[in-house]
């Protein structure tokens, strides 16, 4: 076994009753290099100062306490080696900070009721089913079904995902990564009655599914592999796909016109997505309305882009152009993937490591319980992972 | 002043299920716990729940495994009523969510566990506990009208007037004021005391808390010497394996590379009950065939499990073997060894959840009903908390029903108060650090307490916690503030934790026998004659433990030689 080696953290505290604003406070401790964060913090505890303040109990990534920013990235502390965290500092010491969207009790302890628990509430998070009454014996349900929630389930509520969720920071009422996880765990139930009413709520939302904007930081915060941002993509197949919930929030034709596009151009043209956007396909769609009021709403963004040079006015207003043999390619991928049968949909409960090369060899699984939807090929929303906005 | 009709300390499993049914039976409720209730240590609870739901099975086969088990030492009403339960009870947490993985017909699956005749473990992946626990969260957010939830509330103490538990004294940790809870029937649901033993599987969190206050307010403790060791947990750093592993087929392997669990329990092999898994490891180990450096480990090789199986129902201890150990399961073994897990003992209660105090139920692992007697088998506990914490709930709200609500006084607050203002007045440096005194009664309970024991051991182990107790006294903290005060309530989670090293010392030391979880290197003989009884542990106004012995309750299974 390694040997103990020293390690200087650098821990944010917040006394709420000294007046003082937060500060930082250095400790060096010694334990072996493959010991957690947590544990680091906790000989700081033991040893110097009594008084800094971290929720903890397993120590093993389970219970979900110890959510924490470590070195800018949130995580568990309990889940984030000595070794790992140093290689990560700026200047070799270990910066744990709490985590952000919510506020500060004290020290690295936020207040999760205010913000991570009340979004959970906002999804009614229990199941509903038709019959109250106790059963003799269990629903049958498939097999695939219950293995495919258990990446939701896996859920531990640490918060992590909410800490650094980019869209919850630019809209603090966004129901956010974690509560659309729970979500998806009954939405992807098949005992669950209410699959429908759930996903048109989240879908009408104007804080809901469509506010998620795929930056993949909730993926990467997650220490359980629950894949937050996944989660909130198979809700809107799952919304639009299946239950074509064609929403007020303009999610579902958005989607809609991304697919087609590249479908047809092979790459995005701005220039058509908007209008698409807001008129789907039909010709005089082109000219609805809304389309014109959000195109003004936008002029500021897009002079901004244009000026900087991040788009081309003339590519974004005649459309990419590809090779047609490439053009063709990309055809040939919409077809094998809409004339699959069924959707299929990453679980890493079900494919194995993400990083694991025999893992990514098989990698998807047909969706669970989707065959009773009978989701029709051809329909947005049938790409094997992510968003067709990605 | 809150006043319930049923009050609830801890919340998990046994809390939540205990609250869930005095609602539903129409008492008002509150549950308290000093962690947001998914926090709670069930979280942890990895491999399953035993009911006999198969076709095949009968709860009679799983009650005499639990018996046999038990090493005859659990009382055989009690398990006749959690076995025969077990079936509805699964039922009913599929019926309200629990996503229980399915067979290929759609209906539950079942896996083996240890010492069980037949495949009864129902489950979720390797995270079974925590997805019942959030479940049954799920429901206490549905029932929020019901269920008055106190998260992050520490109990101090148990107030008893007139010779009955009439509430609790309790500090909001987030604010620091102090509150009494008046109450009809308190419900202890607050779990084990595995933070007595260094390592231990236990969150840092159980730390005995229910088990002191019952103790301290004259509810005596039973089978408190039956400390179970899991026989695998990371060499590491003591982190739980499931036992799901092996039941799923995994093997055990000594530095020869041999199955030596054919020499203990030819039958069974891995999937023994834990106390002669465990003890057949360490014997492994002591006489030098163990793995890894200086010999401390046994290989647990989990190869031999289809990948596609392991990944889908065992990938948390995927995760732990690459997050903790940096091993792939899947591809080679991983070091474990024997480590402290569970308490079998605990607050002695009847079948309803009742103590021998009136207006106080335990139920779950600070309970001792006894269902676990000598030895639990794997996946009992999961369904120890569900079926007497319902039937403590159903038991306490039907009681309430029938009482008018007591009027306390408010001394046991300003009592706890001083205590705690005590406490934060201690100058630094006047005794030893909280800190150091929990990690030395740890370490002393591991070393002399555990797989084996034996009389110069536990005297040793004795003396040790008696010094600590006086130690403790005069143990000083760094934090003054009121705000999430973590130091002092770890200092008053010290004096709980002693509280329980000793009756498990004591105990341990007056039972001259080898049963279950307790082994006597000194007297290394079950002796039915002499020692086929409880040791009851209650605590005398000067604060020593006084010994006092009950009845094993017998129904249908005579007491036979255990074999696997």
């Amino acid at each position: 076994m390694a040997e103990a080696t020293e390690f200087t953290l650098r821990i944010r505290r917040y006394d709420p009753e000294s007046g003082e604003a937060p500060y930082w406070d250095e400790h060096t401790i010694e334990l072996e290099p493959h010991r957690s964060v947590l544990e680091g913090i906790l000989q700081a505890k033991a040893r110097f100062d009594g008084s800094i303040g971290i929720r903890c109990s397993c120590k093993a990534a389970i219970c979900g306490s110890c959510g924490v920013r470590i070195n800018g990235q949130p995580g568990l502390a309990c889940h984030t080696h000595l070794d790992h965290a140093l290689r990560s500092s700026r200047d070799g010491v270990i910066e744990v900070e709490p985590m952000g969207n919510m506020p500060v009790i004290k020290d690295l302890i936020v207040d999760m009721d205010a913000v991570h628990w009340k979004k959970i509430q906002r999804v009614t998070p229990w199941l509903i089913t038709d019959d109250e009454s106790m059963p003799e014996r269990e629903h049958i349900v498939p097999r695939e079904s219950m293995v495919d929630i258990t990446q939701s389930m896996a859920c531990i509520q640490c918060g992590a995902c909410v800490s650094d969720c980019l869209s919850m920071e630019a809209d603090p009422l966004f129901v956010g990564p974690a509560a659309s996880a729970k979500a998806y765990r009954f939405v992807g139930d098949p005992r669950d009655t209410q699959q429908y009413q759930r996903l048109k709520d989240l879908a009408e939302d104007p804080h809901g599914i469509y506010t998620c904007t795929h930056c993949f930081k909730c993926i990467d915060a997650c220490p359980k592999g629950v894949a937050p941002m996944s989660q909130i993509m198979r809700l809107r197949r799952r919304a639009t796909g299946d239950h074509h919930i064609v929403d007020r929030n303009n999610g579902e034709r958005h989607e809609v016109s991304f697919v087609t596009l590249i479908k047809d151009y092979g790459l995005l043209h701005e220039a058509e997505l908007l209008p698409r956007s807001f008129g789907g396909n039909s010709w005089f769609g082109k000219f609805h309305p809304a389309a014109g009021q959000v195109l003004l709403q936008s002029l500021p963004v897009i002079t901004k882009a244009v000026l900087r040079g991040k788009v081309s006015p003339k590519l974004a207003l005649l459309g990419h152009k590809l090779p047609s043999q490439d053009l063709k390619a990309v055809k040939k991928i919409y077809e094998k993937v809409e004339n699959r049968p069924e959707r299929l949909e990453l679980n890493l409960y079900i494919t194995g490591y993400d990083e694991d090369d025999e893992g990514a060899a098989t990698p998807a699984v047909a969706a669970a319980g989707n065959g009773q939807h009978g989701a029709e090929p051809g329909q947005p929303g049938q790409s094997p992972e992510g968003s067709p906005t990605r | 002043m809150p006043a319930h009709d049923v009050l609830i300390i801890g919340a998990g499993l046994a809390g939540q299920r205990a609250a869930l049914a005095a609602a539903e039976a129409g008492a008002t409720v509150a549950i308290m716990s000093k962690v947001h209730p998914v926090r709670s240590h069930s979280v942890a609870a990895a491999g399953g729940i035993n009911a006999a739901i198969s076709l095949a099975d009968d709860w009679r086969s799983h009650a005499y495994d639990t018996v046999k088990g038990s090493d005859f030492l659990g009382d055989q009403d009690a398990i006749e009523v959690m076995c025969s339960e077990a079936p509805k009870e699964v039922m009913h947490l599929e019926h309200i969510g629990v996503t229980f993985h399915r067979n290929e017909s759609g209906e539950l699956d079942l896996r083996a566990f240890g010492g069980a005749s037949m495949k009864r473990t129902a489950y979720v992946a390797d995270i079974t506990g925590q997805a019942i626990l959030h479940v049954l969260y799920e429901q206490l957010m549905k029932h929020g009208d019901k269920i008055d939830r106190y998260e992050e509330w520490f109990t101090t103490s148990l107030i008893v007037e007139d010779g009955a538990c009439v509430g609790v004294v309790a500090r909001d940790i987030r604010t620091g004021a102090m509150e009494i809870f008046t109450a009809k029937n308190v419900i202890l649901a607050s779990g084990g005391a595995g933070q007595c033993f260094k390592p231990t599987t236990n969150g840092l969190i159980c730390t005995g808390d229910g088990i002191a206050q019952a103790y301290r307010a004259g509810a005596p403790l039973m089978d408190m010497e039956m400390i179970q060791y899991h026989p695998t947990t990371l060499v590491e750093n003591g982190f739980l394996i499931t036992e799901g592993a092996r039941g799923e087929g995994a093997h055990l392997l000594n530095a020869n590379g041999e199955r030596f669990m054919e020499k203990y329990a030819p039958n069974k092999m891995e999937l023994a009950s834990r106390d002669v898994v465990s003890r057949a490891e360490q014997t492994e180990i002591n006489e030098g065939r163990g793995v890894g450096p200086g010999g401390v480990g046994i290989y647990l090789d989990v190869t031999v499990v289809p990948k596609k199986r392991t990944l889908e129902a065992l990938r948390e201890i995927v995760n732990i073997g690459k997050d903790f150990a940096g091993v792939d399961i899947t591809k080679e073994p991983i070091m474990i060894r024997p480590g402290q897990h569970y308490i079998m003992g605990g607050v002695k209660t009847d079948v309803d959840g009742r103590t021998p105090l009136e207006g106080l139920y335990a139920a779950g692992e600070v309970a001792c009903v006894s269902v676990h007697g000598g030895n639990r088998l794997g996946a009992n506990s999961l369904l120890d908390t569900l079926i007497f914490g319902r039937r403590a709930g159903e038991h306490a709200a039907a009681r309430a029903a029938g009482m008018r609500m007591p009027s306390v006084s408010r001394a046991p607050l300003n009592d706890d108060a001083k205590m705690i203002e005590s406490i934060i007045a201690r100058p630094k440096g006047s005794g030893r650090r909280v800190s150091e005194i929990k990690d030395e009664l740890g370490t002393t309970m591991n070393r002399y307490v555990a797989v084996f024991r034996d009389e110069q051991g536990l005297q040793t182990a004795h003396e040790v916690v008696r010094r600590l107790k006086e130690e403790a006294k005069t143990a000083y903290i760094d934090d003054r503030g009121t705000v999430f005060n973590q130091d002092v309530l770890g200092a008053i989670e010290l004096g709980y934790m002693l509280d329980c090293a000793e009756a498990i010392v004591v105990a341990a030391i007056e039972r001259k026998e080898s049963r279950g979880a307790q082994f006597r290197t000194d007297y290394p003989e079950r002796n039915d004659d002499e020692w086929l009884k409880h040791i009851d542990i209650s605590r005398n106004g000067d604060d020593t433990p006084r010994i006092s012995y009950s009845e094993v309750t017998f129904t249908q299974w005579q007491p036979e030689e255990r074999k696997y």
